[in-house]
């Protein structure tokens, strides 16, 4: 198989980007190592050497901030004051997850930008982070609620139990399929741009990708994260 | 000569894939009346504007999720058929 040649001749062939690079063999079973697992790894890379950079200057920490501690500073403040917004009073025990999740899936979309893949254009990065959410989700039911959150399905008329028990469910399924469509889409466009118009595309695709892969992106980022902490917010219930 | 039965499948599965994205016509009008609102009440309120734009562009990226159904069903039916394995 080609790898992705940016400037193939347009028309036969369209490059989506997606190979299996190495395969081994393990119960019987093949197991393919593909670009998704490579793109995964480039992107972790990259936020642990900016998170030991950080964790470097922090342990210098000056009182007046300069320079890359200013830069480290901001970012926790954006994170800590978007999760304080949406969950009030219990952000404390959320805001390292939803922080980290907001960065992952932040680079990742970008990464797009820069020539990889971007990981969560594919359906097996974003359901587990759609099944994390609904399990923290339920747990928070069950911890907050104890018995209540099973009655809880049947609260304004017990008829109403199998369009709740729907609702429930849906909540994984309706996040993972959001941030994968998007992510797909914009990675099916730029494809299909750079292997149809190869000829002529020089210079204005990057316009495309200002929307397909940073708008889109980081708006897909910020709605994942509100929509979860939403959600988790609506099962704890509110103490007088 | 005849369709084959594959022929037939894959054929049924194409015009299948451009139905499915009917349902684009859904957040195209949803999301552009919302737009409209959001745009209103920054009129009323130029202050707000940070706050109205986060609610808004909340509110449309999640009304953008049916039409996306639609473009899984159609990715699906392209690249990933299920019904030719069932022949």
């Amino acid at each position: 198989m080609e790898t992705a040649n940016l400037l193939a001749s347009s028309g036969s062939e369209v490059d989506f980007m997606v190979h299996g690079i190495f395969s081994y063999e393990l119960f019987g079973q093949t197991f393919w190592i593909t670009t998704t697992h490579v793109a995964i790894l480039i992107v972790m890379l990259l936020i642990l050497v900016f998170a030991i950079a950080a964790r470097i200057v922090i342990s210098h920490a000056q009182e007046y901030p300069t320079g890359f501690q200013n830069v480290v500073e901001m970012v926790v403040e954006m994170l800590d004051k978007m999760v304080e917004s949406s969950m009030g009073v219990h952000a404390k025990k959320f805001r390292n997850y939803i922080g980290s999740i907001f960065i992952f899936i932040l680079i990742s979309n970008i990464s797009g930008l820069f020539g990889l893949r971007p990981p969560t254009a594919d359906y097996g990065v974003t359901l587990p982070l759609g099944l994390i959410t609904f399990a923290m989700i339920q747990y928070n039911n069950v911890k907050y609620n104890k018995f209540g959150a099973f009655t809880d399905l049947f609260k304004p008329i017990p008829l109403l139990f199998p369009i709740n028990l729907i609702g429930e469910i849906a909540v994984p399924f309706s996040l993972s399929l959001r941030l994968f469509g998007n992510v797909l889409s914009g990675t099916v466009m730029m494809s299909l741009i750079y292997s149809l118009l190869s000829k002529i595309a020089i210079g204005w695709p990057g316009f495309l990708h200002i929307y397909f892969d940073v708008f889109s992106g980081a708006i897909q980022t910020y709605v994942f994260c509100m929509l979860t902490m939403v959600f988790v917010t609506q099962k704890i219930p509110e103490e007088s | 000569m005849g369709i084959t039965n594959e022929g037939l499948v894959l054929a049924c599965s194409a015009i299948g894939a451009g139905l499915a994205l009917i349902a684009g016509i859904g957040p195209g009008v949803g999301q552009g009346i919302a737009a409209g609102h959001g745009a209103a009440a920054v009129g009323r309120n130029p202050g707000a504007k940070g706050d109205i734009m986060s609610t808004m562009l909340l509110g449309q990226a999640v009304a953008e999720t049916t039409g996306l159904y639609g473009l899984a069903i159609a990715f699906i039916l392209l690249f990933a058929n299920p019904l030719i394995g069932r022949l």
